[in-house]
């Protein structure tokens, strides 16, 4: 990992300002070179999860994995869908994940302007309560969380057990309270960038501190809103460990939570376990390829600043 | 709290309302936050002085001082290993993921032609859940998968078990968390070095620095906020490592983690949540050192 790059540090400093058309110089062949192969190093175990997908475990029963394909096709993917009802699981992450995000987005946006209102020291404070939980490692807190939510008492329509424990509302709400710090940081940055003027004019014209925040202050952090908006999801729809300790029913369980009860259960080779893990990934490609330049600046937008 | 005491006339502008307006805005999630996050650390904190199991009432009789802690560090043959690999995990990411990840930041900086579909490349299995992560190196590691087959190893031939072999596995498991870790750390890294001054790397080429000398000398201090940013990222997903061991065996056989424990004792199996708790608190004293470094640096930037 560590040989080819010596190279390219030796040469003169022209290097970082040079135009991209320069002619192909020996180093500049090297770099290529070497970025290719770590390329190709990245994009190998999902093109070998592809490729084992595609074949029938019958072929791979036979000649082992390593070995030239003796027919492909979509069957494993089809067979791993029906098999473990996959599109029902995408169903449960969309009623965790979409109203998460937007709940998040709701609250951060809210305490971030409410902050950007109030005296410096109260400021600082909140902002590191709430960055600091953000960055709690979950298992600190989930031994007494689990029997918070075998107590808390929560009416028939939210809850159909009367408890957040087991509940949609309880993996939402945890998902809330956890991803609000780093979406509150970020948003508060953002929203110190804002000229100050936009405040006061607010105030001159008779505006309420909603109205301000509703209708002038919000719709100017819409790049930021979409930066976080398409991070949150991310991170929402990958969740693992919530879902897994604070969902029991294994049917009511989001996509990645899911996995590792059908794991066992349905996909008993390899070929559909391949498959599936495709399929589970499709949803966050797609929203990176789509939104990658929201995604990308979401990231960091939280690390950059300051 | 907000907007009171003897300075609030900067505030008096602000009707009535719109204090309560103001009120409501903050102090809803900050009940939020206090009652899911706080109140369990420190319950957390408590519960580790007790032999609480769950059933009934917690009482005094309870309370066995530092009992639970004794028997973790004394005792119980699981937290060593345990906590080995976590420091291990935070070893394998400070030293080996987040130098490449910065490394590649660096290469790609500069204007080469194709600089956006490497950083594509690179980047994409950080949108992965960590489950699919585990999937997808499992077919990579069985004993019938690609490494084995390479190696010209077969199921009947010495095949390598490289997640069912306890001394193995952890090794493969970082592997398979830094593929991830990688892109992660170069594209927070690649933000960073576009906001250099680039004046900067001119005076430094006049005055005939090389480029190793100007990365080092010159951008690596300017960079500093950011390489805090960078450590603080890379200690936090060290210590929360849970998701890949837990798909691989559940935590168990060679991946166990502070993290894995934790759940094993106080959820799953048993119902140890006074030792649960214990383990927790470790967890909790590690993370708040990366935590304490974030708030002092980054934060105290902020409030300038």
């Amino acid at each position: 990992m560590t040989t080819p790059e010596t190279t390219p540090e030796t040469t003169p400093v022209q290097g970082w300002l040079a135009p991209s058309r320069r002619g192909p110089s020996g180093r500049r062949v090297l770099l290529h070179a070497f970025l290719i192969t770590m390329s190709l190093i990245w994009i190998f175990p999902l093109a070998w999860a592809f490729f084992t997908a595609l074949r029938p475990f019958s072929d791979t029963v036979v000649h082992g994995y390593w070995s030239w394909p003796t027919s492909l096709s979509f069957q494993n993917f089809i067979d791993g869908w029906n098999n473990a009802n996959l599109g029902y699981y995408y169903i449960n992450t969309m009623i965790v994940a979409v109203p998460a995000v937007i709940i998040t987005l709701i609250l951060a946006s809210l305490v971030a302007f409410a902050l950007t209102r109030v005296r410096s020291r109260i400021n600082l404070f909140l902002l590191m309560m709430f960055t600091a939980g953000n960055l709690l490692p979950p298992q600190v807190i989930i031994v007494p969380l689990y029997h918070l939510y075998l107590a808390i008492p929560i009416p028939k329509p939210l809850s159909d057990n009367g408890l957040l424990y087991d509940q949609y509302i309880g993996i939402i709400l945890i998902h809330v309270v956890f991803q609000m710090g780093f979406c509150i940081f970020v948003l508060s940055n953002y929203m110190r960038t804002l000229p100050k003027e936009l405040n006061e004019a607010a105030l001159v014209d008779g505006a309420s501190l909603f109205r301000t925040f509703r209708s002038i202050i919000l719709p100017l952090c819409t790049p930021a809103l979409a930066a976080l908006g398409t991070l949150e999801f991310t991170f929402i729809y990958n969740d693992f460990f919530w879902a897994l300790l604070l969902m029991k029913t294994g049917s009511k369980r989001p996509i990645t939570s899911a996995l590792n009860n059908l794991q066992g259960q349905f996909f008993t080779d390899q070929n559909v376990l391949a498959a599936v893990a495709l399929m589970v990934a499709v949803p966050t490609i797609i929203v990176y390829i789509a939104l990658q330049r929201h995604f990308i600046r979401g990231l960091t937008l939280g690390s950059t600043k300051g | 709290m907000i907007a009171s005491g003897p300075r609030k006339r900067r505030y008096s502008i602000l009707t009535r309302r719109d204090r309560v307006v103001l009120f409501l805005m903050v102090g809803i999630p900050v009940a939020l936050t206090v009652v899911f996050i706080w109140l369990p650390t420190l319950a957390s904190i408590l519960l580790s002085f007790t032999n609480y199991q769950g059933i009934g009432g917690l009482t005094a009789s309870n309370i066995v001082g530092l009992k639970n802690y004794v028997f973790l560090f004394t005792q119980y043959t699981l937290f060593w290993p345990a906590l080995t690999h976590n420091l291990l995990w935070l070893a394998f990411f400070v030293f080996i993921a987040s130098p490449i990840g910065i490394f590649f930041a660096v290469l790609l900086d500069r204007e080469i032609r194709g600089s956006r579909i490497y950083q594509n490349i690179f980047y994409f299995p950080v949108v992965l859940s960590l489950a699919v992560v585990g999937f997808i190196w499992e077919l990579q590691y069985a004993p019938d998968g690609f490494i084995d087959s390479v190696l010209g190893l077969t199921s009947q031939n010495n095949a390598i078990d490289w997640l069912g072999n306890s001394s193995l596995n952890i090794w493969a498991v970082l592997v398979a968390a830094s593929w991830r870790h990688v892109g992660y750390i170069m594209v927070l890294y690649l933000a960073g070095l576009k906001s250099v001054d680039p004046t900067l790397r001119e005076a430094a080429a006049i005055d005939g620095a090389s480029e190793r000398q100007t990365f080092l000398r010159v951008i690596f201090p300017v960079m500093a906020p950011i390489n805090i940013v960078i450590v603080v990222v890379t200690v936090i997903e060290s210590l929360r490592a849970f998701d890949l061991a837990f798909i691989i065996n559940q935590g168990t056989n060679g991946l166990e983690l502070l993290s894995t424990l934790i759940t094993n004792n106080s959820i799953s199996e048993a119902s140890l949540i006074g030792f649960g708790s214990s383990i927790a608190v470790v967890l909790l004293v590690i993370s708040l050192v990366p935590i304490v470094l974030y708030l002092s640096r980054v934060l105290r930037t902020t409030a300038e």
